[in-house]
């Protein structure tokens, strides 16, 4: 993974919690406070139901990043934080595009287009059709390269979304938080000196 | 038949919940919530948007003492003071709009200094919400970064639960302000009311990290093994009710004990092992010794900038003990060797039984050796002038012989505060309010009328400067109306002083508008039937305080104290504990 020479670097962090209103602009603030940007941000519900699931990404330090997440941990409403470097999550961005049909008709082999960048056509009329791709920044970012000459008409790309690698899913760990007294295992966030293990789940 | 039947079956459902059904308003059930959570004193000011609540208050006189303040902030401030001297949860009521707004500066000092409140805000109608409706603001998010949590109320069949997770969120782990924001419709609606049930678990809150034995064990090792251990106490000790327990490993293991503002008086101020107060106006010795201890024990405190000096020469020496309640302060400012998770009250029994029986004598007398120094520079000149103008200190000295210690001391932000902190005695623990996180101006006249609400039984003297009265002086109406008994000292120097000291040592005096003026506060007072008596006079002094401490009900004294008298030792700004200056 890429350091920037600040000691920065891309960490994703995931965070669940209640369903509940007001709480994106409860953890949102955490960020804006310490004038830090927020570079994604992805909150859909989990795999388990009533709990939703962050994943925001920001560059900084692991020693910010760090903090960061026991702010976060420590709002009432959220359930678990973690943060994982990129080669700790598999992710994917979805982007979609826009162009004229009639161009690509004309100008473009829809086929090859589709074929060299994993893309695919989710309508396609008569005035535009609209491709979808999903992978990593920079290949959602060749195809607007790639589209551009041809008169890209709109595009917009995804939050990131990402599963963390070593983990065995929240079901286990929510049964732990509905309990009174939960075990050692709902509060490992609390270890700071333990390094990245840690963070897995 | 089969109709008689259902007919029959309706009838008893219909028995059964007007047994255990009562239908109320969303208004009812809120106070019927308050007062099993054992709310006997509200803070507040009424408004269109929170009537329908102070209507079913009418009814509830006898069971919850209103307080009608003059302004929403002295309301919010009377509920902090209210939750330091009683150990309780404090409760405001303030309407919608500009009524909530203006508990904001209380929110955010309560938030910062961990102080238990549940505040409860009218709002407008459900359905006009978002549509600019008369006196509507979106309290929610203003109040986000400054409450531990908060919540909108739309439906009245919502309230005893949230009433219930306002409760229990505001008082446990790491205390804090609630806000709860009802719509109007919410408080009329009527609703089937089951019952009010305490909250005592919710999954997504964790209040308290569990105890680790393998940390209590690493501390005891590193505490036995110093030799140069040093105690520093935040107000953690005193939230956490932890005084006994606190008290027991101070004295068993020896170590010489420092205080934070917050801090002060959860053990004695005459305790041999108290060695005074932290940061930048505490003691010589517990900041020069900060950069000469092996091993700093932290117990319920946040390594706040005021105490810490510059950050990358504070303690570099030693090895770091943490024992905190919030896992989002360990390592937050100082990096530790061991971090005690856990409220201190568990902790600190488990780690007493771990160190050793110690006596530290010539370390202690370290300690010692630096509080001369500060008496001869410092100190005795400011308690024992022999001529001249009164100084803040002297004031403070004279007021501990009549109290014995045994006060309540309240005071505002800036120099009277700092000398206050620095020569009040404090026998018992709870005894010391103040805004010590945000630096409120305006805090005491307010929290000292919540101070006496909250201990009854004691005295309350504020101490405040000449500028902060100014800010919420208006809550003199509070203390004629309500009859509160509090004795208010202004400590009165025609400056804002605390300003004006930096001035002169760091802008070459250039004295940038903080040359205030004052009313006559004696007059100000008589005009709301307070009895007082402003002082210039040394020989003044000791009769007067001796009068206002016999005076039965509020009283206001005035000393005219040094116009340019600067608070000794400082650790100015950029400059670490260690570079603290006598003069």
């Amino acid at each position: 993974m890429e350091t920037l020479d600040n000691g920065k670097q891309e960490f994703n962090i995931t965070v669940y919690t209640e369903n509940q209103i007001g709480l994106l602009n409860r953890i949102a603030i955490i960020f804006t406070r310490r004038k830090i940007n927020i570079d994604s941000l992805n909150t859909s519900p989990s795999e388990i139901e009533s709990i939703h699931r962050f994943n925001i990404v920001i560059t900084e330090s692991e020693d910010v990043v760090r903090k960061l997440t026991r702010q976060i941990e420590k709002q009432v409403e959220v359930l678990k934080v973690y943060y994982h470097i990129n080669e700790d999550v598999v992710w994917q961005e979805m982007a979609l595009y826009k162009m004229s049909t009639d161009v690509i008709a004309e100008k473009v082999s829809v086929e090859r287009l589709l074929r060299e960048n994993g893309a695919r056509a989710v309508v396609i009329r008569k005035d535009y059709t609209v491709f979808e791709t999903t992978g990593h920044r920079e290949e959602t970012d060749a195809l607007i390269k790639i589209l551009q000459p041809y008169g890209l008409i709109e595009f917009v790309r995804s939050a990131r979304v990402a599963i963390i690698k070593k983990s065995d899913g929240f079901n286990s760990k929510l049964r732990e938080f509905e309990r009174l007294e939960p075990g050692e295992d709902v509060i490992e966030n609390e270890y700071l000196n333990k390094g990245q293990k840690v963070f897995t789940m | 038949m089969e109709t008689q039947t259902i007919t029959q079956e309706v009838s008893e459902i219909e028995e059964k919940s007007v047994k255990s059904f009562k239908e109320v308003s969303g208004s009812v059930a809120l106070l019927e919530a308050l007062i099993v959570e054992g709310v006997e004193t509200i803070f507040g000011y009424p408004g269109g948007a929170i009537m329908p609540i102070y209507d079913a208050l009418y009814d509830y006189k006898e069971k919850l003492n209103h307080i009608l303040v003059r302004h929403e902030q002295g309301g919010i401030h009377a509920g902090q003071g209210y939750a330091r001297t009683s150990g309780k949860v404090g409760v405001v009521f303030a309407t919608s709009g500009p009524g909530a707004t203006n508990l904001v500066t209380g929110l955010a000092d309560a938030q910062i200094d961990s102080t238990p409140l549940v505040c409860i805000t009218g709002q407008v109608f459900a359905h006009l919400l978002g549509t600019d409706a008369f006196q509507e603001t979106d309290v929610i998010n203003i109040t986000t970064p400054v409450t531990k949590w908060n919540y909108q109320v739309t439906d009245a069949t919502e309230i005893p639960e949230v009433i219930a997770k306002a409760f229990y969120i505001a008082k446990s782990g790491r205390p804090g302000p609630v806000l709860i924001d009802i719509t109007k419709n919410a408080q009329i609606q009527k609703f089937n009311y089951e019952g009010y049930v305490k909250c005592n678990h919710i999954r997504s809150y964790r209040p308290k990290p569990i105890v680790r034995h393998q940390y209590i064990q690493e501390a005891a090792e590193l505490i036995n093994s110093a030799k140069k251990p040093f105690i520093i106490w935040g107000q953690g000790v005193i939230l956490g009710s932890a005084e006994q327990e606190f008290k027991a490993f101070v004295e068993k293991s020896g170590i010489p004990a420092a205080w934070t503002v917050l801090g002060a008086g959860a053990i004695p101020t005459d305790h041999p092992q108290n060695v005074g107060m932290l940061g930048m106006h505490g003691n010589y010795g517990p900041n020069v010794l900060t950069n000469d201890c092996d091993v700093l024990i932290a117990i319920g405190m946040r390594f706040d900038d005021r105490v810490t000096g510059r950050l990358d020469k504070y303690a570099k020496q030693a090895k770091v003990v943490h024992l905190d309640i919030d896992p989002a302060e360990i390592d937050k400012n100082v990096k530790s060797t061991v971090p005690v998770w856990g409220d201190c009250k568990e902790t600190l029994p488990l780690l007493t039984a771990l160190v050793d029986e110690k006596k530290h004598t010539g370390w202690l007398a370290t300690f010692n050796e630096y509080t001369a120094k500060e008496i001869e520079a410092v100190i005795h000149k400011e308690l024992n002038p022999e001529s001249g103008e009164m100084t803040m200190g002297e004031v403070i000295k004279q007021l501990n012989e009549i109290t014995k210690g045994d006060a309540i001391i309240v005071t505002d932000v800036g120099q009277h505060q700092m000398v206050a902190c620095r020569y009040a005695k404090l026998n018992k623990t709870r005894s010391n309010v103040t805004s010590g996180g945000l630096g409120t101006m305006g805090f005491a006249l307010p929290a000292a009328i919540g101070a006496k609400f909250g201990a009854q039984d004691r005295d309350v003297v504020a101490i405040i400067g000449d500028g902060g009265f100014q800010m919420t002086l208006q809550e003199l109406g509070t203390i004629m109306q309500s009859k509160v008994d509090v004795k208010i000292i202004i400590l009165n120097n025609r400056f804002l002083g605390m300003v004006r000291q930096w001035q002169e040592l760091f802008n070459e005096r250039r004295y940038s508008f903080v040359d205030i003026q004052s009313p006559d506060f004696v007059m100000v007072a008589k005009g709301y039937g307070i009895d007082g008596k402003s002082i210039s006079e040394r020989e003044e002094l000791i009769p007067t305080l001796n009068e206002m401490m016999a005076h039965k009900g509020a009283y206001l004294l005035e000393v005219m104290v040094t116009k340019e008298n600067n608070v000794f030792p400082m650790v100015p700004q950029g400059c670490s504990v260690s570079e603290i200056r006598l003069k």
